[in-house]
């Protein structure tokens, strides 16, 4: 059974890629014609390639650039078959594009489940051979010698016998005119790689320490207004009436308009907006609202829980196992919504004109928001033109099924007529209380273990709120189960004979969204932290224990043993100090952590130093895969210690802005070392797999330090200041 | 709002504040005419007297790289120098800033700016890259200010600025390494 119900995120939605399309009913693909060159004079290789005559190179990349490095790992993959220098290589946004920039993974055009390099990895490398091809053949021809002498090397190229030698920029009128290559280039092996594997600087760095990176938010065009739009105060709530003669007056406010989503108030400088916003009266019918608060929501989860769901494996017969069993131990895990904050706020910058649009924005799913967008002017989708835009950050946030923002910022667009260009900002509040969120979730698990030693059985029921369902995705499902909300549970990596895993789909009003490595937030912490408990029970050590369970997994295990050895080349635990572990495997990569830990201060966790080991297969760049590691443990260690997002009396959310909304600050964040496990694996990704192991990690340390098993999350909720330990059910 | 900008100019301030007041006849209700001070250029707006500098900086004088995260100074990405002191430009109202110095990153230069900036590039801390130009003006300020800090001071000078990558690994090293490069 458990086979049958396939987890792994890229897995199921390749599988699923054609019904996804139909599902969606894909927008008339545009002109497959290869756009990529907009300078007459540059060779337009194909379509990821762009050489010109000052000898730069471009690659266009498919995936939205947002901080994990696609303009670098896609640009490095182009280099190494193109021999190119370094310093030649520059990287851009494809544009919205289906036919030529899908994503290989989804079958739309979008960045997201940590695909970005390992889709590309071979379309990238046999766009750079290719380009290589044209130029040598315009060597060739320019210098009247046979291509198979010519070599390059570091962006030049040369022929040895004739002494003569040229720049990639002085081939590129002969390359020109020359047809396409058809043939199927032939690709370097492994050990034939200069870039890949190494560290290359980072293409976006330099512009990125002085200011001069371009995102959505710094995109001015003449005449642009700026809205901003009044939301309901909860979920669901939708306007009645409204007053706006308040918020005319504010000086700078040019006019008020009202959407399907609110009421958009816009200004030449986005502060008389805000201004004008926050004058105006609405009257909102909450009739469909969501009006539980969090309190009431973890009521139901908790009735909810006790009652079996629907199963999802069944293996052996773990209840009764439990049932007969004399040593077994329970726990209950609680986790709050979380909002993803993003440094840049969702922004975009739209213009109707002469029948077509044209669309600024970190468009993390182009050809959905292509299609959203069209339908708003009531056009065709190749009528809107998306010029994806660098984002700061996304961590899941800019993937809506429904282009929610899309859709927004094309009415604001629409409404104000007359090409006036808009762009449309949710400021912090509209971001911390607009929803998307990760769902809140509990966990009841429980587990048998015998006189030998041996976990004998497993018994995991989850409730958490579907991001699948009732969406443009939800034909990924699968016998109406969200595979991502029992991802890392249904697929368990450690040997159990008897294993029963169960889902309750939770309905609530409150919009959620994948956030960072999605279903694995919460169901790493409940299984790592659990699988510590019960070796502690069976007194086995955490790494040895854990070691022996995954003997029929070696990347995990591989892993595992690289941080125990980091860890313990750092020297013995200092005093008043505990270490924990944990080793997840999330989206085709494996990650394990561990994390040292003391009691600060205000009673809280203090993460001092984490150990960190990934398998990703071949690491492409790794300077970004370190990064990536470092950063995503960063993100869900902020989870851990503080993120939650609570809605309070009638639905309302709790918090608004950072000052309530507490993320991490460097204060919090450990030293971190990273080791890259050599593989020969294809590569898989980093963007998410970082950020599950940490919080399990930190945990069990905090357990073995002070007793207690932190059972709510996050910490600043769950920890019990100065506890010696609580007593586990047994 | 205009009397609040008299205040805080040191010269010249009866000079200013009737020259605000006398264009400010001319103009919409509500909206001033301010002379600012931005990376040493003489510049003039017109706007409401409780903008936040932010909101000039970016949407008047459409200097980019000083970003918005938050508009109540939770998040550091709206950094700039006035006066030569880190402040969040979104909670300074530009009547406030009138007659000051007013340093983005635009205009950041000097040995310790030069340092941070290289420390920067050489381990490529930038991932999103949309909180760094509050980092770097708050990373020279606390480097002109504590020109060799310790872990703690880098705790302190720089926890105001949020980065949701969590780059803050290679931030502290990067401080490190620039205040090591300027020491030698």
């Amino acid at each position: 059974m458990s086979d049958t119900i396939q987890t792994n995120r890229r897995r199921f939605i390749q599988g699923t890629a054609a019904s996804l399309m139909i599902g969606i009913h894909l927008p008339i693909l545009v002109s497959p014609k290869v756009q990529a060159s907009v300078h007459a004079k540059d060779l337009s290789a194909n379509a990821f390639v762009r050489i010109s005559p000052d000898n730069s190179v471009t690659v266009l990349i498919k995936h939205i650039e947002f901080g994990q490095g696609a303009y670098t790992g896609l640009a490095t993959l182009v280099a190494e078959e193109l021999d190119a220098d370094w310093s030649q290589m520059r990287a851009e946004h494809a544009p919205a594009n289906v036919e030529l920039y899908k994503n290989l993974a989804f079958g739309v055009q979008g960045t997201g489940g940590s695909t970005g390099l390992a889709n590309s990895y071979q379309t990238m490398r046999v766009a750079g051979a290719n380009a290589k091809k044209m130029l040598v053949q315009a060597a060739a021809k320019k210098w009247s010698v046979d291509d198979k002498e010519i070599q390059v090397q570091k962006g030049v190229v040369s022929h040895q016998k004739s002494g003569q030698q040229a720049t990639f920029g002085e081939l590129v009128e002969i390359a020109g005119k020359l047809p396409l290559p058809t043939a199927k280039p032939k690709l370097k092996s492994a050990d034939q790689f200069q870039l890949i594997g190494t560290d290359v600087p980072k293409l976006d760095t330099l512009d990125k320490t002085r200011g001069q990176a371009t995102y959505t938010l710094d995109i001015y065009k003449e005449n642009m207004l700026t809205a901003v739009v009044a939301r309901g105060p909860v979920f669901g709530a939708r306007i009645k009436t409204f007053d706006d003669s308040a918020a005319r007056k504010i000086t700078g406010v040019v006019d008020i308009k009202q959407l399907s989503s609110g009421v958009a108030v816009y200004a030449k400088n986005t502060f008389d907006a805000i201004k004008g916003r926050n004058a105006l009266e609405i009257e909102w019918d909450l009739g469909a609202a969501e009006t539980r608060s969090s309190a009431d929501l973890d009521n139901v989860f908790r009735d909810t829980i006790k009652k079996s769901g629907k199963t999802v494996v069944q293996k052996g017969d773990a209840i009764k196992t439990i049932a007969e069993a004399d040593n077994k131990i329970e726990v209950e895990l609680s986790f709050p919504y979380l909002a993803h904050a993003p440094m840049e706020t969702l922004d975009a910058v739209m213009l109707a004109e002469d029948g077509k649009v044209t669309a600024w924005f970190g468009s993390q799913i182009p050809t959905l928001d292509q299609g959203a967008i069209a339908q708003v002017f009531g056009m065709q989708p190749s009528d809107v033109d998306i010029q994806t835009q660098l984002a700061g950050g996304s961590f899941g946030r800019r993937v809506t099924p429904g282009s929610h923002f899309a859709v927004e910022a094309a009415e604001a667009t629409k409404a104000m007529g007359k090409g006036v260009p808009v762009k449309t900002i949710w400021t912090r509040e509209d971001d911390i209380q607009g929803g998307f969120y990760r769902p809140m979730a509990r966990h009841s698990i429980a587990a048998s273990v015998n006189n030998q030693g041996k976990i004998t059985a497993w018994q995991h029921k989850v409730a958490v709120q579907s991001i699948l369902k009732g969406t443009l995705f939800e034909s990924m499902m699968q016998n109406g189960i969200d595979p991502s909300s029992v991802e890392g549970i249904s697929d368990l990596r450690y040997k159990v004979d008897n294993l029963h895993v169960s889902l309750h789909d939770m309905e609530v009003g409150v919009p959620v969204l994948w956030w960072r490595s999605v279903g694995h937030t919460h169901t790493a912490y409940a299984v790592e932290t659990f699988i510590d408990i019960l070796l502690e029970r069976i007194e086995q050590d955490p790494i040895e224990g854990r070691l022996a369970l995954l003997a029929d997994h070696p990347r995990e295990s591989g892993v595992l043993k690289v941080a125990d050895r980091m860890a313990k080349s750092a020297g013995p635990v200092p005093s008043g100090r505990a270490r924990g572990v944990a080793v997840v495997q999330s989206f085709g990569s494996f990650v394990a952590q561990i994390a040292e830990v003391s009691r600060g201060d205000n009673g809280m966790p203090k993460v001092h130093n984490v150990w960190c080991a990934v398998d990703c297969g071949l690491a492409v760049n790794t300077n970004i895969v370190r990064a990536q590691i470092e950063g995503g443990l960063g993100y869900g260690l902020d989870a851990l210690l503080h993120g939650e997002l609570t809605l309070g009396e009638g639905g309302k959310v709790e918090q608004s802005n950072f000052h309530n909304y507490q993320t991490l600050r460097i204060n919090e964040m450990p030293n971190v070392e990273v080791e890259i496990v050599k593989s020969d694996a294809p590569p898989s990704g980093v963007g998410e797999p970082g950020t599950p192991p940490i919080g399990p990690a930190v945990s069990n340390a905090w357990r073995r330090l002070t007793g207690q098993y932190v059972d709510t999350l996050p910490f600043s909720r769950g920890v019990i200041p100065n506890s010696n330990g609580i007593k586990l059910s047994s | 709002m205009i009397w609040e900008s008299r205040k805080t100019s040191k010269k010249n301030y009866d000079y200013i504040a009737v020259l605000i007041n006398i264009r400010s006849l001319f103009l919409p209700e509500n909206i001033v005419a301010i002379k600012l001070n931005v990376n040493g250029e003489s510049r003039e707006v017109e706007v409401s007297a409780d903008t936040p500098l932010l909101w000039v900086l970016r949407d008047e004088l459409k200097l980019t790289g000083t970003k918005f995260g938050c508009g109540m100074a939770q998040c550091g990405a709206c950094t700039v120098h006035i006066n030569g002191t880190p402040q969040r430009s979104c909670v300074f109202p530009v009547s406030a800033a009138a007659n000051m110095s007013i340093t983005t990153i635009e205009g950041i230069d000097g040995p310790q700016a030069d340092a941070i900036q290289a420390a920067w590039q050489e381990l490529d801390v930038p991932q999103c890259g949309y909180c760094q130009s509050g980092q770097i003006m708050s990373a020279v300020g606390l480097l002109k200010a504590t020109p060799n800090p310790t872990d703690q001071d880098i705790d302190n000078g720089m926890s105001g600025n949020l980065c949701r990558c969590a780059t803050y690994v290679r931030i502290r090293q990067a401080i490190h390494n620039a205040a090591d490069k300027l020491e030698g």
